[in-house]
């Protein structure tokens, strides 16, 4: 049963050869011509647009910036309410609220990845640009990064202080934190590219990316535990370099496939 | 030519029949090997040197761990060749499998923690493997989680094959670091039976149980699948003569 | 530059159950415009989204200038731009600023080429004030800037005269017929009639619901 009924045309056949020939001649406002590879644009460049452009966007909201911030230091701040205000008892349990902690505040931070784009049709846009997605979303979940992961990991050394980690040790919570982070903000993309239509994901979003985070979990948290200890941490946070650049290759290929999917 | 038979395997009415066919041929081998292995394993074999009687739950725990395992790839082989090819009846396959690959995990983490429990005196360790059925138990409940959270049948196999395809990447990955968390600490791990000098009477049984849990789940895949392609596919018209008595 | 020419054949797209698009045909050629009518629900969104390869049809296909836009969809994609319900504007950021991101993705934007295009739309006076302050009809007055600026052979706009007073839907139709005078080509959803002078390729097209 067709649907496309009453196709009707206006006079244009012979119309159509003198308003070609009338065409070339017609210098109106519309003086460029449409070869694609003409002022086209690298990915690079446009890749470094929607960073700078998801930096300038942030900074017009800094009240929510915050947000993520406040609930590490507040889930941080349960445990010595809910166990024992000791240090000495805090210190051992100190890199493992951290890492709890810092997850948790990132899957929080997770909301501001792709939910305005997506609503407003910027996503869209992205798919539609002739540029690959996949650079797009890597260009957004590095601002993501940058605005959630690494004040995050700026943080994570006072939380540890608060906990009972000596001062020796800030710098390599501060490495062991900072790269997890990137792993965090990558891998938690491609869930938030899975639930991107999803009204009240929340829970959903928790339960599809916790699992995969578990190995950062693991490696980073022994990375902060050696530090704090005042051993070497080296191997665990090659490992979760190792994790990082994994993710860096293929996470932002999978969350564009999700997000392809969502906008179909 | 090559692609008539893929395209036909394709075709739900055609994967209907067949798999109703076959069936039977996965139901009743499954069934003879499952008995055997069990009087086997719990029945013949010898007690072993360390744990006396109480190993023999891993006639049931092993074989189910290893389903976990197999299912999820298949439920992850299934969904990416639906997920190139677009082939709905691989989506179908897929959304079958979830639920008896979970079914599965906890068969072998409620096994698991009664073996244990004998040894360690609770109920629970966080030994490697428990540990890891139990991340992939969450892998299970997020894929089925996320498909039902979609109205639309399609979208829900497509964005649920995709976190299929990452969760089976990432399977080794989360092993690996469980693994390596665990021998950091010396906790109590479960299976250090002399798995290399198993003798045949031990071992026999147990491959005849891997092979029969195999293909108990072929059997109850294809039934799934029917039933899935049966609930697809409703609207269409092939439905009423192969529904025919 | 080749012949312009997109073309939907025997286009089927269902959405669950429902059959949203069944064999759907249309040719639309360099200086034509089409203009899909329909009730609310007959598929002229889907439509849309399906000529520029966001949705998947389930059976035909839409050739771009003689090839399936499925070979290289970026090369395709380089060569349209989309105008859907909502205009595409960060509602903290300046019309200005949203037009320089937006644009700019796609292809080098000059400062006094975007000056022009906000102009044209006549949107001097609030080109300089964050999105959220503005109304409705300036918003699309800003997403309609956008689309002069991105210099492409094919545009497809859902609903491109939405929240506009008789002013903008006049300026939407000198937009399309000074983009079909060029050559262009131009695929558009709408409720009205679009105010594109006839004489031009005007072809319409009506999709009704199952």
């Amino acid at each position: 049963m067709n649907n496309s009924g009453a196709m009707g045309r206006d006079s244009a056949e012979p119309l159509r050869e003198s308003e070609a020939a009338g065409s070339r001649g017609n210098a109106s406002a519309v003086p460029h011509a449409w070869s694609p590879g003409e002022g086209a644009v690298a990915p690079l460049t446009a890749a470094r647009l929607v960073l700078a452009r998801d930096l300038k966007l942030a900074f017009r909201k800094r009240s929510q910036l915050v947000q993520p911030l406040a609930f590490f230091a507040i889930v941080t701040m349960l445990f010595p309410l809910g166990v024992s205000p000791e240090l000495t008892r805090l210190r051992p349990m100190a890199a493992g609220v951290l890492w709890a902690a810092a997850l948790l505040s990132s899957l929080l931070a997770l909301e501001m990845l792709f939910r305005d784009d997506a609503q407003d049709g910027t996503l869209e846009q992205y798919a539609l640009s002739g540029s690959s997605l996949t650079w797009l979303l890597a260009a957004k979940t590095a601002a993501h990064w940058l605005l959630t992961g690494l004040p995050l990991a700026l943080m994570a050394p006072l939380a540890a202080i608060a906990l009972g980690a000596p001062g020796a040790a800030l710098p390599g919570i501060l490495a062991s934190v900072a790269v997890g982070t990137v792993a965090l903000s990558l891998i938690g993309s491609v869930g938030a590219g899975l639930t991107l239509g999803i009204r009240r994901s929340g829970a959903l979003l928790s339960l599809l990316t916790l699992p995969l985070e578990i190995p950062v979990l693991i490696f980073g948290a022994r990375a902060t535990e050696l530090a704090i200890a005042g051993e070497a941490y080296g191997v665990p946070l090659q490992l979760l370099g190792a994790l990082a650049v994994l993710g860096l290759t293929l996470a932002p290929l999978a969350a564009a496939a999700a997000v392809r999917i969502n906008l179909e | 030519m090559a692609w008539t038979w893929f395209h036909r395997l394709a075709s739900p009415p055609h994967v209907y029949r067949v798999a109703g066919r076959l069936t039977p041929w996965l139901a009743w081998p499954a069934a003879v090997l499952i008995v055997a292995g069990l009087i086997g394993g719990l029945v013949l074999a010898p007690p072993d040197y360390q744990q006396g009687e109480g190993y023999r739950i891993l006639y049931v725990h092993a074989p189910s761990a290893w389903m976990s395992l197999l299912v999820y790839t298949t439920m992850a082989v299934a969904a990416g060749v639906g997920l190139i090819w677009r082939m709905k009846v691989a989506h179908a396959v897929a959304a079958s499998c979830a639920p008896i690959g979970a079914s599965f995990t906890v068969a072998a983490l409620v096994t698991g923690s009664l073996w244990g429990a004998p040894m360690w005196g609770t109920y629970w360790q966080w030994d490697p493997r428990l540990t890891s059925e139990l991340i992939l138990l969450f892998l299970y409940l997020g894929y089925m989680g996320l498909r039902s959270a979609f109205d639309d049948l399609q979208r829900a196999d497509r964005v649920s094959a995709v976190l299929a395809i990452v969760g089976v990447v990432n399977v080794p990955i989360i092993h690996y670091s469980v693994v390596w968390w665990n021998s950091l600490h010396q906790a109590p791990s479960l299976m250090r039976l002399g798995k290399p000098d198993m003798p045949a009477s031990m071992f026999v049984p147990l491959l005849m149980m891997l092979a029969g849990f195999t293909l108990f789940f072929g059997a109850l895949l294809l039934v799934r699948v029917r039933g899935e392609v049966l609930s697809r596919e409703r609207a269409a018209t092939w439905i009423r003569e192969a529904l025919r008595p | 530059m080749p012949d312009l020419c997109l073309k939907g054949e025997n286009v089927h797209l269902w959405r669950g159950d429902h059959h949203v698009l069944r064999g759907v045909r249309f040719q639309v050629e360099g200086g034509e415009c089409l203009q899909l009518t329909g009730a609310n629900g007959a598929g002229k969104t889907t439509l849309l989204r399906t000529a520029c390869g966001l949705a998947y049809p389930e059976g035909g296909e839409i050739t771009w200038c003689g090839e399936n836009i499925r070979k290289d969809m970026h090369a395709f994609h380089a060569q349209l731009a989309y105008l859907g319900h909502e205009p595409p504007l960060k509602a903290e950021l300046t019309a200005r600023e949203n037009l320089y991101y937006w644009v700019g993705v796609r292809c080098r934007v000059e400062r006094q080429e975007l000056d022009r295009a906000l102009e044209r739309v006549g949107g001097d006076h609030w080109a300089d004030r964050p999105v959220r302050t503005l109304s409705a009809g300036q918003k699309r007055r800003a997403a309609l800037a956008g689309l002069t600026l991105m210099r492409v052979p094919l545009w497809l706009l859902d609903e491109p005269t939405t929240n506009l007073d008789v002013e903008g839907q006049k300026l939407v139709g000198a937009l399309i017929d000074e983009h079909l005078q060029a050559g262009g080509v131009a695929l558009a959803a709408v409720h009205h009639e679009l105010a594109v002078s006839t004489g031009q390729g005007l072809q319409r097209m009506e999709l009704t619901v199952e």
